[in-house]
């Protein structure tokens, strides 16, 4: 019997389900999404450079490969002064809004929840909207959005997160009062920008959400807090399953549920006020990428924590590459691309995953 | 086992438990009983350091409130009144989180917990369910699925708060059954909290009457199911039927 246990436990036998053998393989899959998506990044734009030279440059840039790419320096500069950085942030941006609304997901047990749950979209929002309005005239007007957005989505959460424990702290507590400080933050901003209507247009473009300022200083600010606040969540995403059985359980099997719960907050928290400080306020990618893995291989958060973060930031990065090239040399807001392309994609995975589950 | 003296509970300003001393001996059954809101839950949930309370609370002789969420996990498993699960989890995945408390917070289940949680399932004749998800589960099947993933815990304390109620005769019966089976095969030790005075009677070593937060009678069920003590403080006419052994039924009294 214990034999029979053994072989079990490493994924042969019938019941092996949460093995870490049957957990590599979609991790694997999710892998190689991101790696094909930054490709298609990096390959599409007007100027055209074949996969083949991409791939070529990539490998140029390892040291001690001794591969050396044949790219003219125009197709080289374009390839690594523009696509790159704006494929990098993309995935960046991508992984981290579906990370931050998988967490938001599983310390509230709410399905609905996403990134913007807690009033980081309204506080980034008015951030942003101070910035344009009242910051205008000066040289640094532009330096200075993405960090108004950080600290307003930041102060928002805090403020929702005071309000929350004042109110007892429990679940339902925390999202009221993230609805209610997002409400009165977006009055805030809708006023100021009805004073500034010179700022309307600018305003409203950062909300739809772009990745088009990206250079890599851009994407060098960013990386920091995503980086950090990903392996966090990533550390902890047992504990979210643990989570699933309700915070009075969770605590009896040994979880500290309110520290747990802080610290999840808090860094997806922290990552996506970077992520919205640059990209503005792109939505729908928090809600349907995890929802799209639940669906598909079931609420664990040991594979939707993972694969939030490399589907996620695949999905963004082709998103761009749409929002970029249907009405080139235009561009689309990249909010608009995530939902029309996103919501259909969502209905199939919602009619087909009952079937593919069982 | 449990040592209890003079625990009192205020939830929103009320006295919920007011003064309950209470000692359980390693491998004792004992059952709470009392009318609604007499402080059964609430009481098991101190015990399970839930909740906060004035008083002391021993667990084999350490004070619950000295002792690691972790460490309270490894010593005692809790089965609240009504659980929640997650309806997608499959029953080894949801058994599994039973292992918690053995599991460092960024670690892996180890070889071991995988079969901890593999003999839960067989205990409770679940194997044949384990993948699947726990929506698909009878009432009954969802009962033993909780009772498998406490066991899992491999706690020597077992907290049951209400585990028969939504349960049909039979079904009640089995559960009981099986929790006085795996009593003595690995040695458990049971606190459970109970509505059904006639299955409380029949599985208990020892009864604890709560009314109003206090605890008004303890002893052996002969001791404490008796019409006069139900009548006090249930406000209710029965009569308590006995045989040899001592009281085996109570049955609602009518017109009295």
């Amino acid at each position: 019997m214990i034999a029979a246990a053994r072989a079990r436990a490493r994924g042969e036998g019938a019941v092996g389900v949460p093995s870490p053998a049957r957990r590599a393989l979609p991790i694997a899959a999710g892998v190689v999404f991101l790696a094909a998506s930054l490709l298609v990044g990096l390959a599409i734009g007007p100027v055209n450079i074949g996969i083949g030279a991409i791939a070529v440059s990539i490998a140029s840039n390892i040291p001690f490969l001794g591969v050396h790419s044949h790219l003219s320096p125009t197709d080289n500069a374009v390839l690594w002064q523009l696509r790159a950085p704006r494929v990098a942030l993309g995935a960046l941006v991508g992984g981290m809004l579906a990370l931050a609304g998988a967490s938001y997901q599983g310390v509230f047990r709410n399905p609905l929840a996403d990134p913007y749950l807690l009033g980081i979209g309204a506080g980034a929002g008015l951030g942003a909207t101070l910035a344009i309005a009242y910051g205008h005239n000066s040289v640094q007007s532009y330096d200075l959005i993405p960090l108004a957005a950080f600290i307003g989505a930041s102060a928002a959460v805090v403020g929702a997160y005071l309000l929350g424990r004042s109110g007892g702290s429990t679940a339902a507590t925390l999202i009221l009062a993230g609805v209610t400080v997002a409400a009165f933050l977006t009055a805030v901003q809708t006023f100021v920008q009805q004073q500034h209507t010179q700022s309307l247009e600018a305003v409203y473009s950062w909300i739809l959400g772009s990745l088009d300022t990206a250079g890599w200083h851009d994407v060098a600010l960013v990386a920091p807090y995503i980086v950090v606040s990903s392996v966090v969540i990533v550390l902890f995403r047992r504990s979210l399953d643990v989570l699933s059985v309700g915070d009075e359980e969770a605590a009896s099997l040994g979880l500290d549920v309110g520290r747990t719960r802080l610290v999840i907050v808090v860094f997806a928290t922290v990552g996506t006020a970077a992520a919205v400080a640059f990209s503005g306020l792109i939505g729908f990618v928090g809600i349907i990428v995890p929802h799209a893995i639940r669906l598909v291989l079931g609420p664990s958060y040991r594979l939707i924590v993972p694969l939030s973060l490399l589907l996620g930031g695949g999905f963004l990065v082709l998103c761009d590459v749409i929002a970029r090239s249907v009405v080139a040399p235009a561009e689309l807001p990249i909010g608009v691309v995530t939902a029309f392309f996103g919501a259909p994609f969502f209905a199939i995975v919602l009619r087909t995953s009952r079937s593919f589950r069982s | 086992m449990i040592s209890a003296r003079s625990v009192s509970v205020e939830l929103g300003g009320a006295r919920v438990v007011d003064g309950v001393t209470l000692e359980l001996a390693r491998g004792e059954w004992v059952t709470l009983i009392g009318p609604n809101g007499a402080g059964k839950s609430t009481l098991l949930r101190a015990i399970a350091g839930l909740v906060s309370f004035d008083g002391a609370i021993e667990l084999d002789g350490a004070p619950i409130g000295s002792l690691a969420r972790r460490e309270i996990g490894r010593r005692l498993a809790f089965v609240p009144q009504s659980p929640l699960l997650p309806p997608e989890l499959t029953v080894r995945e949801y058994v599994l989180l039973g292992r918690t408390p053995h599991i460092g917070t960024f670690a892996a289940e180890s070889i071991r917990d995988l079969e901890a949680a593999d003999q839960a399932l067989e205990l409770l004749e679940l194997a044949g369910f384990a993948k699947r998800a726990l929506r698909t589960l009878s009432g009954g099947e969802q009962q033993r699925a909780v009772l498998a993933r406490a066991l899992a815990q491999e706690a020597p304390l077992l907290l049951l708060d209400e585990p028969t109620t939504a349960l049909d005769i039979g079904r009640q019966q089995q559960a009981l059954e099986l929790v006085a089976d795996l009593r003595t095969r690995i040695g458990l030790t049971v606190l459970s909290a109970m509505h059904e005075l006639t299955l409380a009677t029949q599985y208990a070593d020892r009864l604890v009457l709560l009314s109003a937060g206090e605890l008004v009678a303890a002893g052996p069920p002969r001791e404490i199911l008796t019409e006069e003590l139900i009548a006090t403080h249930y406000r209710a006419a029965v009569r308590v039927f006995h045989d040899e052994s001592g009281p085996v039924a109570v049955a609602p009294r009518r017109g009295a």
